[in-house]
């Protein structure tokens, strides 16, 4: 049974008038998995939700639940259920009201819908004497706990998120992450999770869906995304990021764009070799690139000027500007700091193993 | 500086606040005063008594008040059950096309509200627009729906329809979209939106353009005498009368005191029950 998806969505496609915004989805979600799909505002990713939860329609293509079709099926009939961008709490509402609400519309009785919601209050860590309270008593972060309270309540089969945490500040979107991942190890559901933020998504979810303009342009776990990324466009949309326009040459050796780039190492070993005219994108991630001394060796080395220092807390991160003019970022651990000045002739290095290649 | 705000607001509200008080508060007093004098006098020195209180239940006008309450509610419920779903359009779905409504029902308040009655008499009475027409053509006459019950409360409900629509589709636009959508996400069906999401979240707007649409059409006038043909009288007819042809300026104060207090005890209810300022717009903060 349980090698069988939950949902299956074939060929998902939304039109508005001329606009496409959905565009041939497909994706398998397992039981119990923690998918996320990430993407910039208007990749078409709240589209994609609204029509999973029955909001909208599609305009082609089929959604499977368990192997039953329901994409004509409207959301109020459907077992699953979304926690809005907004929260969309019910403002006329208590916060036990609007727990409740999924309950006393499935007809049950005001003793069990209470018992209930006492156990979903705990579970979300919210005090018993928040049941009486008004919803704009509560701070953000309790809303937003109300809201999962509500939604879980409802007991669906899927439990979407709509990017939930954008509108709270940092550190209370950092807590109520590990949250959402410790209570969905704890519940077991299904959780299928939006937001824009690469951090969020890679915190939490066990895969990751990365769209762009209506379609996936890469679904797989997040270590996977993050080093080996099928395109520039992900490969940058995961954070800071070196690139490379590199070409392959006949000594086998990479023609690097401008910059020259020296490789030690074997390039065929760890797949980044290309055949001779071949185009292809070198990508190293600022981490890897560390500052090398005289005398030290690394598979690949860069030379330039170091041109910005920024502390970001626990890292340090270097803009090094090379002979022709592109920009590289390092980013050292604050102990490894570089200690010199800036306008510093560098060397730069990193090695084969943190270095990928990407054929578009 | 808050102080200064204050104090500044206190004073610019002044100007406002005497002439509500010459203008509303004064005559009240007045008609306050002349309700507990005796029957049929011109001044206010005499030994108060309640014999023009006496007269509503003794000579029947209480009936009257009951008409004008029947009526008025008969008519408030029927605005409020056809203004819902135009209001809602307006509010959630016209777009645009809203405004064209909005122009076309405030265009109808600039003719008087007499003519437009007038306007009705003339379309509805036998050998007019419509029954003429038809006779004309089929030979067969019908009966006038004038001078009626049914055609009055039509009128109040004619007459009255913006002061329903306007404030019930202020009520609605400030239902949250993204609260049916949750509702409706959460398993409730068109009707259990309606009526756990909807018609709590619009209440101020209900209230207001109840309140309104009721109070008016109780203390109405117009639509009884002219659509009504006088068949039934209501409490305002008898107020007129008893001011005018009747001489008799306490039982005229004393109606109006029975009107006032009851429209006002409704009035204060139906405030209470709701938060104004979500409708009036936010204090600021």
């Amino acid at each position: 049974m349980s090698s069988e998806p939950i949902l299956q969505l074939e060929n998902i496609v939304k039109r508005f008038d001329n606009f496409t915004a959905v565009n041939g989805i497909n994706l398998d979600i397992q039981e119990g998995e923690f998918l996320t799909i990430v993407g910039p505002s208007g990749s078409g990713k709240s589209t994609l939700i609204r029509l999973l939860v029955g909001m909208d329609e599609v305009t082609e293509g089929t959604i499977k639940l368990r192997g039953q079709r329901i994409e004509h099926t409207p959301a109020n009939k459907r077992p699953t259920c979304m926690v809005f961008q907004s929260l969309a709490l019910f403002p006329h509402m208590t916060v036990g009201q609007n727990i409740e609400f999924p309950l006393k519309i499935r007809g049950e009785g005001s003793d069990k819908r209470r018992a209930r919601t006492m156990e979903l209050l705990k579970l979300l860590r919210l005090p018993e004497s928040y049941y009486s309270r008004n919803v704009a008593q509560c701070s953000g972060g309790e809303r937003q706990r109300v809201a999962l309270a509500r939604a879980l309540a409802f007991d669906p089969e899927i439990l979407f998120f709509d990017e939930p945490l954008s509108a709270l500040d940092y550190r209370l979107r950092k807590t109520l992450e590990k949250e959402l991942k410790e209570l969905h190890e704890r519940t077991g559901k299904t959780f299928v999770y939006i937001t824009h933020s690469l951090e969020e998504a890679m915190v939490m979810s066990d895969r990751i869906a990365i769209m762009n303009a209506g379609q996936f342009v890469q679904i797989a776990v997040a270590d996977d995304i993050y080093a080996r990324p099928v395109s520039r466009f992900v490969a940058e949309f995961m954070g800071e990021v070196n690139l490379f326009d590199v070409e392959g040459t006949t000594s086998g050796e990479l023609h690097g764009n401008g910059v020259e780039i020296h490789i030690n190492g074997q390039a065929d070993e760890f797949g980044i070799s290309l055949s001779t005219g071949e185009m292809g994108v070198l990508m190293v991630r600022p981490e890897f690139v560390r500052f090398i001394s005289s005398g030290e060796t690394s598979d690949f080395v860069v030379r330039g000027i170091l041109r910005a220092e920024y502390a970001l807390g626990s890292r340090m991160q270097y803009e090094v500007e090379t002979a022709d003019g592109s920009k590289l970022t390092v980013e050292n651990l604050r102990e490894d700091r570089y200690r010199g000045d800036i306008g510093d002739s560098v060397v730069l290095g990193w090695d084969i193993e943190s270095t990928h290649m990407i054929r578009e | 500086m808050e102080k200064l705000d204050r104090k500044l607001g206190t004073l610019s509200a002044l100007p406002i606040l005497t002439i509500l008080l010459i203008s509303f508060i004064a005559p009240m007093l007045v008609v306050a005063v002349f309700s507990v004098l005796p029957r049929k006098v011109f001044t206010v020195f005499h030994m108060p008594d309640l014999s023009a209180y006496a007269a509503l239940l003794e000579h029947g006008y209480y009936r009257s008040l009951l008409w004008a309450m029947g009526m008025a509610l008969v008519s408030t419920i029927i605005l409020f059950l056809i203004c819902w779903p135009l209001a809602y359009g307006m509010a959630k779905v016209f777009k645009r096309f809203t405004l064209v409504i909005t122009i076309a029902v405030v265009v109808s308040l600039f003719v008087s509200e007499n003519i437009r009655l007038f306007g009705w008499v003339l379309t509805l009475m036998k050998g007019g627009l419509i029954e003429g027409h038809w006779r004309a053509w089929t030979g067969e006459g019908f009966d006038s729906p004038l001078y009626n019950v049914p055609i009055i409360i039509f009128g109040l409900v004619y007459v009255y329809f913006p002061f329903m629509l306007f404030p019930l589709a202020q009520g609605i636009s400030m239902i949250p979209d993204d609260a049916r959508q949750a509702a409706a996400d959460l398993g409730a069906s068109r009707w259990r939106v309606l009526r756990e999401i909807d018609l709590p979240l619009a209440a101020p707007g209900i209230v207001v353009g109840s309140l309104l649409s009721f109070v008016l059409a109780a203390g109405a006038l117009a639509e009884s005498k002219i659509l009504g043909g006088q068949n039934v009288i209501v409490i305002a007819d008898e107020i007129e009368t008893a001011f005018t042809y009747g001489q008799d300026w306490p039982l005229g104060s004393a109606l109006s005191m029975v009107l006032i207090v009851i429209i006002a005890v409704l009035a204060i209810y139906g405030i209470s029950r709701v938060d104004l300022d979500a409708i009036m717009g936010k204090k600021g903060s």
